[in-house]
Order: structure tokens, then C-alpha cells, then sequence
């Protein structure tokens, strides 16, 4: 898993039928303190994430699978939850209350 | 998954046979500005887009997943066509 910065939205009215009614967003793997690293990817919503949320992304195949209960989905990154915080040898580098909140 | 932009079509004759009837397509990568974002590569198409349009993939084994055959040698597959992304309020749009 890694930490990622959601920086927006995808709208896809045709698609395999496995990701209807799920929410895609734009998520750009972050470090702790906000730089991006590795490359941008769309993800599968499972933590009612927003747009500006700091989350914490699965990108792996049958994990995957397992969240969305079907053992044939070829899903493979997903939100799986939202980021309060990140402590780094005993320092707070990122405060999702200090952020600004969602954009 | 990643963002892409179908960039033009392949066309194989022969094939895996699993593979009959699935589409090939050059797609090109795309970052959260619309930028292209490492090489482009041949993906299947499940579901149908042409050259222009703007398509999510999945690579690895899922791909294969996706595909109308499952256990098929396939490491990229688009899986939806993508209307609109928008991210940091600017939007990636069909081109």
C-alpha cells in the first residue's frame, strides 16, 4: 500500500461491469511530506474519499478482489482508507486537520 | 489503473487463440495533467474505443481477468472509456 494524494475525478459511462456504481478518482502517490513520487493512477473509491484527501491506496490484485467480493474482477488499485495523520520517527509529518481539508 | 489515450490500433492476424476476437490497441499513458507518462504499449481493448479517445487500463494479471477468455498470455487491458477526468479543476478531456 501506499500513500497517495487524490487530485481528482473520472467519469466513465462505459465500462466493464464489475466498476459500476463505484467512484474512480485520480490519486498521485505522495511521500509523507507531500512530494510526488511513482506514477499517477485511477482508483477504485472504497473510503468515501474526496478530491484534496490524503488516502491510503492498495494497488494489488487479490486483495483487490477480496474488498469487492468477486474472485474474478480485474480490478487493482484502491482507496482503501483516508489519512488522519503520519508520524515519522516520533514527528508529525503530515495532520489532515492541518492540511486545509478537502480542496 | 492507470489513465490513458488511445493512440492508434494493432492489428494481429495470429494470435493466441484465446485471444481471437479481442481487439489490440496503442495506448498512451497519461499523468494527472494530461501529459504523457512513461512508453506507450499495446493493451486489449474489452470494451470498444478508438484512436483519440481517453481510456482507463488495468496491467499485471488483472488484465488477463478482463478479458472475454481469462487464462490468456495479456498484461494490459482497457477496461472503460473515460468522458471526463478532471484533476486540480483542470479537465482531461478527448482529443
Amino acid at each position: 500500500m501506499f500513500l497517495a494524494q487524490v487530485v481528482g475525478t473520472v467519469v466513465s459511462p462505459v465500462q466493464i461491469q464489475v466498476l459500476d456504481g463505484h467512484k474512480l478518482l485520480i490519486v498521485r502517490p505522495v511521500k509523507p511530506d507531500g512530494s510526488a513520487t511513482g506514477k499517477t493512477r485511477i482508483a477504485l473509491d472504497k473510503a468515501q474519499a474526496g478530491v484534496g484527501d490524503r488516502v491510503l491506496v492498495l494497488d494489488e490484485g487479490n486483495g483487490g478482489r477480496q474488498i469487492l467480493g468477486d474472485p474474478k474482477a480485474p480490478v487493482k488499485t484502491i482507496v482503501v482508507g483516508v489519512v488522519d495523520y503520519v508520524d515519522q520517527n516520533g514527528r508529525v509529518v503530515y495532520d489532515h486537520r492541518k492540511s486545509g481539508g478537502r480542496a | 489503473m492507470y489513465l490513458a489515450r488511445v493512440t492508434g490500433r494493432v492489428v494481429a492476424t495470429q494470435k493466441y487463440p484465446g485471444l481471437t476476437g479481442v481487439p489490440l490497441q496503442w495506448i498512451q499513458p497519461l499523468d494527472e495533467h494530461g501529459k504523457a507518462m512513461g512508453a506507450q504499449l499495446v493493451a486489449c481493448a474489452v470494451i470498444s474505443a478508438g484512436p483519440g479517445d481517453l481510456v482507463h487500463y488495468v496491467d499485471g494479471r488483472e488484465a488477463a481477468l478482463a478479458c472475454p477468455e481469462t487464462f490468456v498470455p495479456v498484461d494490459a487491458a482497457i477496461i472503460g472509456f473515460v468522458e471526463e477526468a478532471v484533476a486540480n479543476g483542470v479537465r482531461i478531456g478527448r482529443s
